[in-house]
């Protein structure tokens, strides 16, 4: 086991990166803690990339400045900072062997030979590569070259790991596996992680915070649950999975519930400080379908458009009297017999499960 | 058409071609090294037995290698400059790698010894800033031999260079940066060893070439740095002994063809590795 590593705490004041005339990160302000997995997350072109090459240091902001526990580092060249960088497509060197990749680091840091062996030979057997030390980055699998890749970063305990898009070029099932193996490492090393990703499955499944990018923007910095279930705009709602969205007239709020009609249905939800929301937003996996008018929460009369069978779910495409479309994902087993397109429906939903957007 | 047949028909005339300009010909080089002037292996003893020829030979193999290891140094900078360089240092290597290549061996050749003679520019500058007394022996020896072969076979080392340099996956440079790498450190660990195929097949394009060279150790050398090339002309041209000319030329033709079956092995081991 490795020792539990000195984790460093960063943060972005103000920061901004002009290309030319094209901005690609504007007034990126956030402090990523001691030993917090942070992932950026965004489409491609948002400036989540741009912003981890800012943090590593092989690429200047515009405006700004960062921090390193509380230290200006804006000035402080890639070299000097030596975070932990694992590279889209791994960047190991073909010329030397897992082992000489791996200990690369610790050379350059002028470390005893013996603390060099004995580090290097328990992070193969760490990263669950023993046996492969000897063999060039060529001879080995995807998921091999991406362990070698961790152990090289991680084996001279930086005090902050970053990587880019690390699991972009593995198959399904080895993604799963690797983000098994970076949760234990992370748990293991205690080290801060700064994670990009344009995979939402994957933000959601690993990081302790979100941070959301769109057009150089942060759109919002929050815990998986609350950018899923909270989230502060529609950009950050549909990047983060399918959503049903109603637009209410007469929105009232009166104490704890606020209240607006669509199409001639009252619907009840939590209020909202933003000024301008008026949209009710639901999570199709939240909603359920009912045959009669359910007696408690929100409910929509629709009729049923098409269904798609997806084995342990199944999706339904409702469309309502007013022409709205309605998407519901719910459990095959909890599926009333006999719909059919046309069928005359109800989709409800409990009034917690509802925001307004 | 299958596929073999047409590939045949498309590279067909250019076989032919080779075949009739370079394979008959040595063919009759090499029977005139076992027949002229009489059947046998004759010609052989007498070239590797003669104290001249080997002499020729070794001063052959210490102006290529040393040419070699000049050109391919010098032509590691230039490359460095053209492919990581700024858009002004690119120009500026352009026109020094294209211009000469566009001027003649010859010219070349004589533009040297303008330049390294006794009376020439540059001793003629050292005299008067007092540096020398007497000139210094700059040419008509082996060292102007290797200055005007080194210049005139950088060109030829730049390109394989290039495209090694420029095949090469920056994200591993500054993987090795961040982690601490000084630029001194990620360029002898990183980058040089990254661009061996490029190194070896550079250093087997110059050799080879320089193996041949005629013009520029006749003119540089001034007759008393004769290069095997050169050695083989006298012998065809300049004596009836046109069998120990043909039997020099299969050896130094055996000796380039080892050189480049044990080179290949070793870019591809390296590639395989």
């Amino acid at each position: 086991m490795v020792a539990k590593i000195r984790a460093a705490e960063i943060g972005a004041v103000n920061v901004g990166k002009m290309f030319g005339t094209f901005t690609a990160l504007s007034d990126i302000s956030l402090t990523i803690g001691r030993g917090e997995f942070l992932t950026l997350l965004g489409p491609s072109g948002s400036g989540k990339t741009t912003l981890l090459m800012i943090l590593s240091g092989f690429e200047a902001p515009t405006s700004g400045r960062l921090t390193l526990d509380g230290r200006d580092m804006t000035a402080t060249p890639a070299e000097e900072r030596a975070f932990g960088m694992v590279f889209q497509g791994y960047a190991l060197f073909p010329h030397m062997s897992v082992e000489e990749n791996i200990a690369f680091p610790l050379k350059v840091q002028k470390r005893p030979a013996a603390e060099i062996k004995r580090r290097v030979s328990a992070i193969i057997e760490m990263v669950g590569l023993g046996g492969h030390g000897h063999k060039r980055p060529s001879g080995l699998s995807g998921g091999q070259q991406q362990r070698v890749a961790l152990a090289r970063a991680l084996v001279y305990e930086p005090p902050v790991l970053l990587l880019d898009e690390p699991f972009s070029a593995l198959d399904k099932n080895l993604r799963g596996q690797m983000q098994e193996e970076m949760r234990r490492l992370h748990r293991e090393t205690g080290t801060t992680f700064v994670f990009v990703t344009h995979d939402q499955t994957e933000a959601l499944a690993l990081s302790t915070r979100i941070a959301i990018f769109e057009k150089g923007r942060l759109q919002q910095l929050a815990a998986p649950r609350e950018v899923y279930e909270r989230p502060t705009n529609r950009f950050v709602a549909e990047f983060l999975g399918e959503i049903n969205i109603l637009p209410l007239s007469g929105l009232q709020t009166c104490g704890a519930v606020a209240g607006g009609r669509f199409e001639e249905q009252a619907l009840v939800v939590a209020p909202s400080e933003r000024p301008g929301a008026t949209n009710l937003a639901v999570r199709p996996e939240y909603m359920r379908l009912h045959l009669a008018r359910p007696d408690s929460g929100n409910a929509v009369a629709a009729r049923i458009d098409h269904l798609t069978y997806l084995g342990a779910e199944t999706r339904l495409a409702l469309r309502t009297s007013g022409g709205a479309n309605l998407t519901l994902l719910m459990p095959t087993a909890e599926l009333p017999p006999a719909l059919e397109p046309g069928t005359a429906v109800w989709a409800g939903w409990s009034e917690s499960r509802g925001f307004l957007l | 058409m299958s596929h073999p047949s047409r590939f045949l028909l498309l590279i067909g005339p250019l076989l032919l071609f080779l075949a009739a300009t370079y394979l008959v010909p040595f063919l009759g080089v090499m029977r005139w090294s076992v027949t002229l002037p009489a059947s046998g292996l004759g010609q052989y003893k007498a070239a590797l037995g003669d104290p001249l020829v080997l002499t020729v030979f070794w001063r052959t193999l210490r102006i290529c290698a040393a040419v070699t290891v000049g050109a391919v140094a010098a032509a590691y900078v230039v490359t460095l400059l053209w492919v990581r360089g700024g858009p002004m240092q690119r120009l500026v290597v352009e026109l020094c790698i294209l211009i000469p290549f566009w001027i003649s061996v010859l010219t070349r050749a004589f533009g040297w010894l303008a330049l390294l003679s006794n009376k020439g520019l540059i001793n003629g500058w050292l005299q008067a800033l007092g540096v020398l007394s007497e000139p210094l022996t700059l040419v008509r020896n082996e060292f102007g031999v290797v200055v005007g072969m080194t210049h005139f076979l950088i060109p030829f080392a730049v390109f394989p260079l290039a495209s090694a340099m420029r095949s090469l996956d920056e994200r591993v440079l500054m993987a090795a940066r961040g982690m601490g790498a000084s630029r001194a450190r990620v360029f002898w660990q990183v980058f040089v060893p990254m661009t061996r195929a490029g190194i070896l097949g550079a250093a087997l394009v110059v050799f080879v070439f320089a193996l041949g060279f005629f013009v520029t150790p006749a003119i540089l050398g001034g007759g008393r740095s004769v290069m095997v090339a050169e050695l083989i002309y006298l012998r065809i041209f300049q004596s009836p002994d046109w069998g120990l000319g043909a039997a020099i030329s299969v050896i130094l033709m055996a000796g380039v063809g080892l050189l480049l079956a044990a080179l290949m092995r070793q870019v591809r081991q390296g590639a395989s590795r």
